[in-house]
């Protein structure tokens, strides 16, 4: 029988943590990198550190659940003859089928079409149950290309270029074996059981020149009916969306470093790219640049969990936000109701993050079909539908209390910063100062 | 059906092919001068020719249509293609037939780099030689090559084949030369037939997968 020891003088390495000296012997002992879900768990500047000024003297408030609130956006009126409309500024970002159920996707497409919002494909391609689900389906456009096909692209309301996203910029995908059940294989055109990669650059293109010419391919082949977004990780982002711009996007998406994924190397997710907070910010400054901005739309992600950020990121310039690892959790995954099988996987629920394995108990991130039955697409959908409800009333709790009538009306006035470097990033006074680091 | 687009857009062409007018037609396109996305997403069977050179994406995402370019074929030619056939009777630049599902794609003189890359499932019949890094992540469909092919040939390859009448400068990662048994010669002939290219099956190599990178190893990360 061990003796229990008292461990209140012990002193813990702040270099060396006992999450570090894990990962340490967990390497030596495998030889190979930490592969794995979820997005950056770092402690990361974020719209936490931002606060919105409301109504006062100067600022006139509006009432509650009496005055409206308008918060409908279009996507898409650059070029396309359709843009998208939504009922609210919360879209659910791409996921593929693979990475996720089939019950999974279900969910996602039927929350999103109660509320009036687009969801979107992710790499392998488009299903025909998410089609018929989802009201607005944006379809990716990846490098991969797996599945892809014509037939979908003129179904799809709208067309998401994929260079790439917050959680690897620069990096491809990979899906593993595990998950590679008959009918992703047959989706993609690979044997079963084998670890899929997905290319980090696209086949056909390279640079923005090629991309201005891809795009009007894909213009050519839909007759001009569908905006076409750019979708890229947050990295050098006043460069990224100029060039965005310049290649004819209708739409561009910029996903920040908290951004999800099904498996990408931990060293990535948590060192490559810049926080959403200031991509925001650089992303709307590089459209008013072009005098682009609102012409051209911004849709912005990575780490969206609530009405306040969004709140947040529109004042700060964006047309509308994405959610995918939310809304995930909404549908249940790493709930407490699961906690018994998330410690048979060696884990606990809040901190499960093995997408990549394909044995999530909740049936979100699985090909299983045993686990995923667990997921009842309905009951998903309406809670996916529940939380986009509870994010837009709370969006527009927060405009009405700035003196909004439409959300988008939110500016960058309206905000103080928390800290020096939030401050900094998005180019907000400190709260009760008057002073922006570097302006 | 002509469409001269020295004074006709792009876009009239390819609303055309689009349309169930184009089904069972016969399309002539004059002056083409170098225009991209010519005749892309086809949907009908029918016979389109275009005389002179196009730029990039020529015949992408084809369906069921017959294209004939009597003339060079810029980038993307024939990329993600479903079905139809595509014949580019001179030389084919980088990435044609990029990602492809089904059909036919044949240049009679050579195509450049990346040709056939990440392919998945068309057959590409080259007439002369390819460029680097051909069939990089080509996953099934075949590739036939009646000259020489540069290096790192079938990098990454999947269940993809390829066949090489000429000289390899080099084979990518995991690939290697594979027998040629009774099935293979079969159907190469038959590809050859069909792209009209009169060369015995016999004069050529296998090429394909060793599937050693199917599965990450880290043994193998050398490789990578």
């Amino acid at each position: 029988m061990t003796n229990k020891i008292d461990q209140s003088w012990l002193l813990e390495s702040a270099t060396f943590s006992r999450p570090v000296i894990r990962e340490i012997q967990r390497a030596a002992r495998e030889g190979i990198y930490d592969i794995r879900g979820f997005g950056a768990k770092r402690v990361l500047p974020t719209f936490d550190d931002l606060l919105l000024l409301g109504a006062s003297m100067s600022r006139y408030p509006l009432e509650g659940y009496r005055e409206k609130c308008d918060t409908r956006v279009t996507l898409g009126t650059r070029f396309a003859e359709n843009p998208l409309i939504i009922e609210t500024p919360i879209t659910i970002a791409g996921m593929s089928f693979g990475a996720l159920s089939a019950q999974a996707k279900e969910g996602l497409a039927r929350g999103a079409t109660e509320v009036g919002t687009s969801t979107t494909t992710g790499d392998g391609g488009m299903t025909p149950e998410e089609r018929e689900y989802s009201r607005l389906l944006v379809y990716q456009y990846l490098p991969s290309r797996y599945g892809m096909n014509p037939d979908d692209l003129r179904k799809a309301d709208a067309i998401e270029v994929v260079v790439g996203q917050g959680a690897k910029p620069g990096g491809g995908g990979m899906l593993l074996g595990q998950k590679i059940s008959d009918r992703v294989a047959e989706m993609r055109d690979l044997p079963k059981g084998i670890d899929q990669r997905s290319a980090c650059r696209h086949p056909d293109w390279t640079g923005p020149d090629d991309l201005e010419i891809k795009i009007q391919e894909l213009r050519e082949i839909t007759d001009w009916k569908v905006p076409i977004y750019i979708k890229v990780g947050a990295t050098r982002t006043f460069f990224d969306v100029q060039l965005a711009v310049k290649a004819g996007a209708d739409v561009v998406v910029v996903d920040g470093m908290q951004g999800g994924t099904a498996a990408t190397q931990d060293v990535f997710i948590e060192h490559v790219g810049i926080p959403t907070l200031p991509a925001v910010r650089i992303a709307v400054d590089a459209l008013k640049d072009l005098d682009m901005h609102r012409n051209v739309q911004l849709v912005v992600s990575g780490g969206i969990r609530s009405g306040a950020d969004v709140a947040k990121a529109l004042a700060l310039g964006a047309d509308a936000v994405s959610i995918g690892t939310a809304a995930l959790i909404a549908m249940g995954d790493n709930s407490p109701e699961y906690e018994e099988k998330y410690n048979e996987l060696g884990t606990s629920a809040g901190f499960y993050d093995d997408y990549q394995d394909g044995q999530d108990p909740t049936g979100i991130s699985t090909q299983n079909p045993d686990l995923g039955k667990r997921l009842d697409p309905d009951i998903a959908g309406r809670r996916v539908a529940n939380y986009l409800r509870v994010m837009t009333l709370e969006l527009q709790t927060l405009a009405r209390a700035a003196g909004k009538t439409n959300v988008r009306n939110l500016e960058r006035e309206d905000l103080v910063a928390l800290t020096v470097e939030s401050s900094a990033m998005a180019r907000v006074p400190l709260a009760g100062t008057d002073w922006i680091p570097g302006i | 059906m002509k469409f001269d687009l020295a004074g006709q857009g792009v876009r009239e062409l390819n609303r055309f092919l689009h349309g169930p007018d184009s089904q069972g037609s016969v399309v002539k396109v004059d002056n083409p001068s170098g225009s991209h996305n010519l005749a892309v997403g086809a949907l009908q069977n029918c016979q389109v020719t275009i005389h002179g050179h196009v730029g990039y994406y020529c015949a992408a995402m084809n369906q069921h249509a017959e294209i004939t370019v009597r003339g060079n074929a810029g980038p993307g030619l024939g990329e993600n293609m479903m079905s139809g056939t595509v014949r580019v009777q001179g030389n084919a630049s980088q990435y044609c037939g990029a990602t492809a599902h089904g059909g036919l794609l044949v240049v009679e003189g050579n195509a450049s780099s990346r040709c056939g890359i990440s392919l998945k499932g068309m057959d590409i019949v080259v007439g002369g030689s390819i460029g680097h890094m051909s069939a990089f992540m080509a996953q099934t469909g075949r590739l036939v090559v009646c000259g020489d092919a540069a290096e790192s040939m079938g990098d990454s390859i999947y269940e993809a084949r390829i066949y090489v009448r000429g000289k390899v400068a080099g084979l990518g990662t995991d690939c290697i030369e594979k027998a040629m048994e009774d099935e293979h010669l079969n159907e190469l002939e038959e590809l050859l037939d069909r792209a009209k290219l009169n060369y015995s099956a016999k004069e050529f190599k296998r090429y394909g997968s060793a599937r050693r990178l199917y599965n990450f190893d880290v043994d193998n990360a050398s490789l990578y």
